[in-house]
């Protein structure tokens, strides 16, 4: 008896690890298409994934950025706003860890869409970044266009909407990892801790995926 | 067998000594209690997103409460500040901060509570802040 249990914890144990492997991936989320080509007579079907589209913003710095900025890069997104008396200020703290985990990495960025950007103006920005205690280049607040914002949010699979009737916004506290293709490689709960740790592995695998190359 | 008997008499004794021990903490001590776990829940669910659940602040966008002489100082105005909000400039442990904090719509009681958690946690030692002190500290308010 003694033994058959030994043999079910060793079999558990070396399940267990097997996913703590090195070939561990992660899954590409939101929705798929199936496309069809004929190159040179030959049928192919290739699975498009969904991507973050082109979008045009400026950062606390007043400069111009666009999803061209971004190319080539890993980065981890979501929407705030620098007055929210909710969950966003337990949502940065959280994201200072991330920050602080790959503040000297290249091409790796953190970007944070404004959800009011009335008054979140450049300047506001830059005091929230300032005393965020944030420098540099590795985390961009960003100003944009309200609707714009929000069609954008959507396709980060995250829900925004205007003020309620007590003027608060609702919307998700999650963070979301986009890979150098701009796909969606995962959403974390920004406001647990431990979701948080999960997005900092999950970002480490995600550097180390040989398939991290841009293509074509 | 005697060392059995021995044993559990000696159990039992300790069982009573237990009993009188816990019904005789003060009523006083009873209260305290009561407020402070009833604080601590209304901490989590109103203020630990902003304040972080020890009391540690947020950078420089959000004070500490972890600062014992402030909290001491200012313990007759924290009512005030706590139910109508806060805003403009504090040094808290020689750090600035210049921030908003909404206001809340926290009953008396549940201010004492908060306050009786907060003045009693974070490396503060205040004791109780009880109901009645909290009404008569509101008509203080600027
Ligand atoms: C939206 C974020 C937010 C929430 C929620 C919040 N506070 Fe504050 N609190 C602040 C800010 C910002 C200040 C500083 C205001 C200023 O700079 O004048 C502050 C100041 C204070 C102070 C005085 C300064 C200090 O650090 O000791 C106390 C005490 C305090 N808050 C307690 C509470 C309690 C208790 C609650 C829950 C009932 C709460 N706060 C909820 C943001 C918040």
């Amino acid at each position: 008896m003694k033994n058959f249990i030994g043999a079910i914890a060793i079999i558990l144990l070396w399940n267990a690890c097997k996913f703590n492997g090195d070939h561990k991936t992660l899954p590409i989320l939101g929705k798929k298409q199936a496309v069809t080509k004929t190159v040179d007579g030959k049928t192919t079907t290739d699975t498009v994934y969904q991507t973050i589209p082109a979008f045009k913003y400026i950062n606390q710095y007043g400069d111009s950025i666009t999803d061209k900025r971004l190319d080539g890069n890993i980065y981890v997104a979501d929407f705030f706003f620098t007055t929210c008396p909710s969950i966003c200020p337990v949502m940065h703290r959280n994201m200072l860890n991330v920050y602080n985990a790959f503040k000297d990495t290249t091409g790796f960025k953190i970007i944070s869409y404004s959800i009011d950007p009335q008054h979140d103006s450049v300047p506001v920005l830059k005091k929230y970044a300032d005393k965020l205690g944030i420098a540099g280049n590795t985390w961009w607040l960003l100003q944009g266009t309200k609707n714009e914002t929000y069609q954008l949010a959507k396709n980060y699979l995250v829900s925004v909407q205007e003020k309620n009737p007590a003027g608060e916004y609702i919307h998700d506290g999650y963070f979301i990892l986009i890979d150098k293709q701009k796909r969606i490689r995962g959403t974390y709960e920004g406001t647990d801790p431990k979701e948080v740790n999960r997005l900092i592995d999950d970002i480490k695998t995600l550097k180390a995926e040989p398939g991290e190359t841009k293509v074509q | 067998m005697k060392l059995r008997a021995a044993s559990a008499i000696g159990f039992i004794l300790l069982s009573l000594v237990t009993v009188i021990f816990v019904s005789c903490q003060s009523d006083a001590e009873v209260e305290f209690q009561r407020y402070y776990s009833n604080g601590g829940a209304i901490y989590q669910a109103r203020c630990q997103n902003c304040h972080g659940a020890h009391g540690e602040g947020l950078q420089a966008l959000i004070p500490p409460l972890n600062d014992t002489t402030y909290i001491k100082t200012n313990k007759p105005a924290l009512a005030c500040y706590i139910k109508n909000g806060m805003k403009g400039k504090i040094v808290i442990l020689s750090r600035h901060f210049e921030g908003e904090m909404p206001a809340s719509d926290l009953a008396p009681v549940e201010l004492a509570s908060v306050l009786s958690y907060i003045s009693n946690s974070f490396g503060n030692k205040l004791g109780i802040v009880k109901s009645e002190q909290v009404e008569e500290n509101l008509k203080g308010c600027k």
